[in-house]
């Protein structure tokens, strides 16, 4: 491993281009004047011809790890110089990027000190890449080597990498964005225009107990707590009816609970619109009923709590099912055996220890409705939330920075507020329940007072949703909705049409484009999400160091924050150097892998809490390292917790609005924008049809994850067959 | 077929402590050595850093303070996965979601053999435990017994240098758990393994030890052979944990040479002084070592039957003697003493020590 890090750091210092190319992997920046053209040069050539000199102590610092090489790893002057040469390199090399940008020194106080720089520099690149990996991995190679973690490589490599992606992709970011909460309109910093800011009526306001308006704050709070209550209310609902219960249909209920989320956001209101808006199909019929005038009563907390309860009750439930599953059924027999009625043992055992899951699935709900733009935006109508304000804040004619950043400010109180809730709530108990040894228990049924009642709602929500689905079906083959009514597909070839030319097949539809683009990087984040919140959930759970407290909230923070903020960070962060990625595909991947993240940790974390620690233990005592350990006995048993992570962030990847409208360009248009920019030319049959092909498309990726991912066979008896 | 070798190495503690967090010291400045070769068992109510100090042989946790050696390498900073030794533990942590097979050849695959020869060696450790046949199952469809083969055989077919069990037994029931302790014992003789043993059993401790080395408060208390520990136990602690013993109060009137001579409620008695000197000291007599006599006007102490039992083999009674109560027991089943009755206790020329005084 060391000498892999040394090698690639040269590699990134000495042979790629060190600042950013474009297409760097159609290499055709190896005939275009590499390695000499100053654009295209590695670092080292650039400072051998005496250029960009502040690149040299580098070379210095990756120099230094090669006396490691004949020592032993047990020798103290090891561990001393990879820390010392990874740290100082790492350090060096981000210190140069932040001082030196486009204009020579980024900084007065920089200039001051040494005068001005004729030079400038652009954008990082690949070789600058790879250099701040290996330096980065030496250092931790350095900590491992001296005692820490265990002296566990994978895990410190690990921890460091995590923390380094998370710095530079979450906290740098919102930095820049939260500096600008205290900048004045005439770009000077001020505590005092903070202040006024932040105590501002319009956001604190509590009128609406008195007939008038409430501010942002307070209904986005009311919001999001009825959210969090419903959706996992709901989710427990589904989670319970398939798995303690004799029901026959269990594979479509399954598939019926998915179907919201692999829907754009866009759609469900729109969709609710067409069903309760004033001219909708349920407003209209029963106010003919009861001879009332049709009202506008769906637009505001109505239609944006029936919009996020269906959008957001199935992940609820993908967490849920997880937890439910996971419960050992020798608990529940135990109870039974221990003279507890069947609603006992559910209300004393099942469900004490599904407090992992429910507290998850709660703090999902409230976290995703604080955050949620879509909804608000087509349904709030007069019922102002935080995550509209902060976009009309910023696109909106008032275009205030500083008013953007306050309003993510208390936004971000209010998550973190219920992230130590939900700590709060669950102790210190523990809730282990697959433990080593095999278990070969059944689940029992539900008991008859909870499963009636159970039923019910679960009869009645799949009904609620499949009336919405029929309406976006409907909706898409209608020429134009409520003026004419006839049939037709001509939405969906213009958008999908394909045609025989010169050079073979032509993509002629007008959706092609986007969808191709959505496709590549939803299909490029997935993974990687998948992979660092599972990495991350790991590391929370079963390794113990200095700082996890804050590791842990670093890496929930993006959650907590609302799309359209990270959209605007972004843009603030990464247009200039050193990291210039604005206007590429990356910067889209990049953004969907941290704001998904904490949805594969949390499953992740929910489900490794129920694997005895002594599975890891005896795999470590067996001569597995932590990295085989990992592989061969947490991720098989894992994956439920997989699959919700790869389904939920590629399907995220393809249906987010939020900070993709900030993010896209002419190149990388998404398929969400393309749909939005329909919208707003009024074409709604294109859109509605666009987003029903979306939904086709996203239904056949979950089927084919989950039969890529398979299931773990743990041999368990199920009392409930297959449908015989 | 591959015969399983043993690698057996020693074990050598020096000072190490271990503290969690701040100030929770789990073990103290623990020196011990463990021969190649043998069985030695950490034996000590819980919470007394026995555990711990397994752990810390396997690597699972990093001692604090002190070297821990294993043969004659340093291990004190290596993890788990660099050390040449195994566990068993008291879940038996198999995995789940392999087969008997898969769980058997796991460390296997990590070591470096060959397909073959992991099919092979695997193969030789189930035979080794009693279960050919076994490999298709998973873990759930197999008896507590059998499990627990399993985590011994996944443990075994390493050949560690060490191996660890963790109160492998205390899962099973009391009929099983006398067969499984034999069968591990066997194994480890058969196989000249170097084991290292934990359990709160001090019967289970003396059936297969070697050596024990009994624990309490996050030190050692004594280490000995489990004769030793039994018949010769340092202090009031090691004779009521390791068997029960009658602890009774005495004074020490006068020693020549070796013997002490002893006064007890008026009764003299003489025994091996163990360099103890005249003054207050305790008497430590197992049960089985207190002699009754009919009557209260023989030869000893005389004391009153409070309780009788029949236990089948036995007569177990509570007296209640001038100094307090004491526990005997009796293999004289035909002509109880009945409760109320009048008994004269003396002690056994073998078996009774002196310990310091509380």
């Amino acid at each position: 491993m060391l000498i892999f890090w040394i090698i690639a750091g040269w590699v990134g210092l000495a042979l790629l281009p060190w600042y950013g190319v474009e297409d760097f992997l159609t290499f055709s920046w190896l005939a275009e004047g590499w390695p000499l053209d100053p654009d295209l040069a590695p670092a080292a050539v650039l400072v051998a011809k005496g250029e960009k000199l502040w690149l040299a102590p580098l070379l210095l610092a990756l120099a230094a790890p090669l006396m490691v090489l004949g020592r032993a790893k047990s020798d103290p002057v090891h561990a001393r110089i990879l820390i010392a040469a990874g740290g100082f390199g790492f350090a060096w090399l981000v210190a140069q990027g932040l001082g030196i940008g486009l204009r020579g020194f980024t900084a007065p106080w920089l200039e001051a000190l040494f005068g001005p720089l004729g030079e400038r520099q652009f954008g990082m690149g690949y070789g600058a890449l790879l250099t701040a990996s290996a330096f980065l991995f030496l250092f931790t190679q350095g900590i491992a080597a001296r005692g820490a973690v265990g002296g566990d490589v994978f895990v410190a490599g690990a921890i460091g990498g995590v923390i380094a992606v998370v710095a530079i992709f979450v906290f740098f970011p919102i930095a820049r964005m939260l500096m600008a909460a205290f900048v004045s309109d005439e770009g000077r910093l001020s505590i005092g225009v903070f202040a006024a800011k932040v105590t501002d009526g319009r956001i604190w306001g509590l009128g609406c107990l008195s007939g008038g308006r409430c501010g942002a704050a307070w209904n986005s709070l009311g919001l999001a707590v009825l959210v969090g209550v419903l959706t996992t209310a709901l989710g427990l609902a589904f989670a319970l009816v398939l798995t303690r219960s004799g029901f026959r249909h269990k594979r479509s209920l399954r598939a019926l609970t998915v179907l919201p989320i692999i829907t754009p956001p866009f759609v469900i209101g729109l969709a609710i619109i067409l069903l309760f808006g004033l001219s909708g199909a349920v407003t209209t019929g029963v106010a003919d009923i009861l001879g009332i005038r049709p009202t506008r009563w769906v637009y505001g907390l109505p239609g944006v709590l029936i919009a996020q309860v269906l959008a957001f009750t199935p992940i609820a439930f993908l967490v849920l099912i997880g937890v439910v599953e996971g419960v050992s059924p020798s608990m529940e027999e135990a109870a039974q055996t221990l003279r507890a009625s069947r609603w006992q043992t559910f209300r004393t055992v099942s469900l004490p220890l599904m407090r992992p899951g429910l507290a998850n699935a709660f703090l999902l709900g409230f976290i995703e409705s604080m955050a949620d733009f879509g909804n608000p935006l087509v349904l709030g109508g007069n019922f102002d939330v935080l995550s509209t304000e902060i976009f009309f804040a910023i696109v909106g004619a008032q275009y205030d920075q500083s008013r953007a950043a306050i309003l993510a400010m208390v936004l971000l109180g209010f998550t973190l507020g219920a992230f130590y809730l939900q700590r709060f709530w669950l102790g210190r108990k523990s809730y282990t329940t697959v433990t080593g040894k095999g278990d070969a228990g059944v689940h029992p049924a539900m008991p008859k007072g909870l499963a009636v009642p159970v039923h019910v709602v679960v009869a009645l929500w799949s009904a609620f949703t499949l009336v919405i689905y029929g309406m976006i079906l409907y909706g898409s083959v209608v020429r134009l909705w409520g003026v004419d009514n006839s049939l037709t597909l001509k939405h969906y070839v213009t958008a999908f049409s394909l045609a025989w030319g010169e050079g073979g097949l032509r993509w002629t539809g007008s959706a092609w484009d986007s969808f191709w683009t959505t496709m590549l990087i939803a299909s490029a984040a997935a993974p990687l999400t998948a992979a660092i919140g599972l990495i991350t959930a790991y590391l929370l759970t079963r390794q113990d160091f200095a700082g996890k407290k804050s590791f842990e909230f670093g890496t929930m923070l993006s959650f907590a924050i609302p799309g359209t903020v990270i959209g605007v960070a972004y843009i603030m962060a990464f247009n200039v150097p050193p990291i210039e990625i604005t206007g590429t595909g990356l910067i889209l991947v990049i953004s969907f892998i941290f704001r998904n993240m904490p949805v594969g940790v949390r499953a992740g974390i929910a489900s490794m809490s129920q694997l005895d620690r002594s599975l890891d233990e005896s795999s470590l005592t067996l001569g597995a390292n932590s990295w085989q350990t990992f592989r061969a006995v947490i991720l098989p048993l894992l994956r439920p917790a997989i699959l919700a992570a790869l389904v939920y962030s590629f399907v995220r990847a393809m249906t987010a609005i939020s900070a993709v409208i900030f993010l896209v360009s002419a190149r990388y248009d998404m398929a969400t924008s393309y749909i939005i920019g329909r919208v707003e030319n009024n074409d709604y049959g294109l859109a509605i049809a666009y987003s029903t092909a979306l939904i086709f498309v996203m239904l056949a990726a979950v089927g084919l994850l989950q039969l890529l991912v398979g299931r773990t066979r743990i041999g368990r008896r199920t009392s409930f067959g297959q449908g015989h | 077929m591959h015969a399983i070798n043993a690698k057996a190495a020693s074990v050598r503690f020096q000072g190490v402590t271990k503290v969690y967090g701040r100030d929770v010291v789990a073990v103290n400045q623990i020196d011990l050595e463990v021969a190649a070769g043998t069985l030695v068992t950490l034996l000590g109510p819980s919470g007394c850093g026995k555990t711990t100090t397994l752990r810390m042989i396997a690597g699972l946790e990093m001692a604090t303070k002190g070297r821990i050696l294993i043969g004659d390498r340093d291990v004190t900073a290596l993890p788990a996965t660099d050390r040449d030794v195994s566990m068993v533990f008291q879940s038996y942590a198999l995995f789940p979601h392999m087969t008997v097979m898969e769980n058997v050849s796991y460390g296997l695959k990590f070591s470096g053999f060959a397909k073959a020869e992991t099919r092979e060696r695997a193969l030789a450790g189930l035979g080794l435990v009693g279960l050919d046949g076994y490999g298709g199952r998973l873990p759930s469809e197999l008896s507590g017994g059998q499990q627990q083969r399993v985590a011994v055989a996944r443990a075994l077919v390493l050949e560690p240098q060490v191996l660890l069990f963790d109160e492998p037994l205390s899962n099973l029931d009391a009929k099983l758990r006398r067969q499984v302790r034999e069968e591990i014992r066997e194994i480890q003789q058969k196989l000249g393994l170097t084991v290292v043993y934990v359990t709160h059993d001090q019967e289970e401790a003396l059936a297969v030890s070697d050596r024990i080395v009994v624990m309490r408060n996050a030190a050692i208390a004594q280490i000995g052979s489990p004769r030793d520990l039994y018949e010769a136990p340092a202090d009031a602690f090691v004779a009521d944990f390791i068997g029960e013993a009658n602890l009774i109060g005495v004074e020490i009137i006068a020693v020549a040479g070796e013997i002490a001579e002893i006064a007890i409620a008026g009764y003299r008695h003489r025994l091996a002084a163990r360099g103890l000197t005249p003054g207050p000291a305790q008497l430590a007599v197992r049960p089985s070592r207190l002699r009754l006599v009919r009557g209260a006007d023989g030869d000893g102490v005389a004391a009153e039957v409070a309780k009788a039992t029949y236990v089948g083999n036995r007569m177990e009674y509570t007296l209640v003697a001038p100094f307090g109560t004491l526990f005997a027991v009796s293999d004289d089943v035909v002509t109880p003493y009945r409760p109320g009755e009048a008994v004269t206790i003396s002690f056994a020329a073998s078996g009774p020590v002196l310990i310091p005084a509380g």
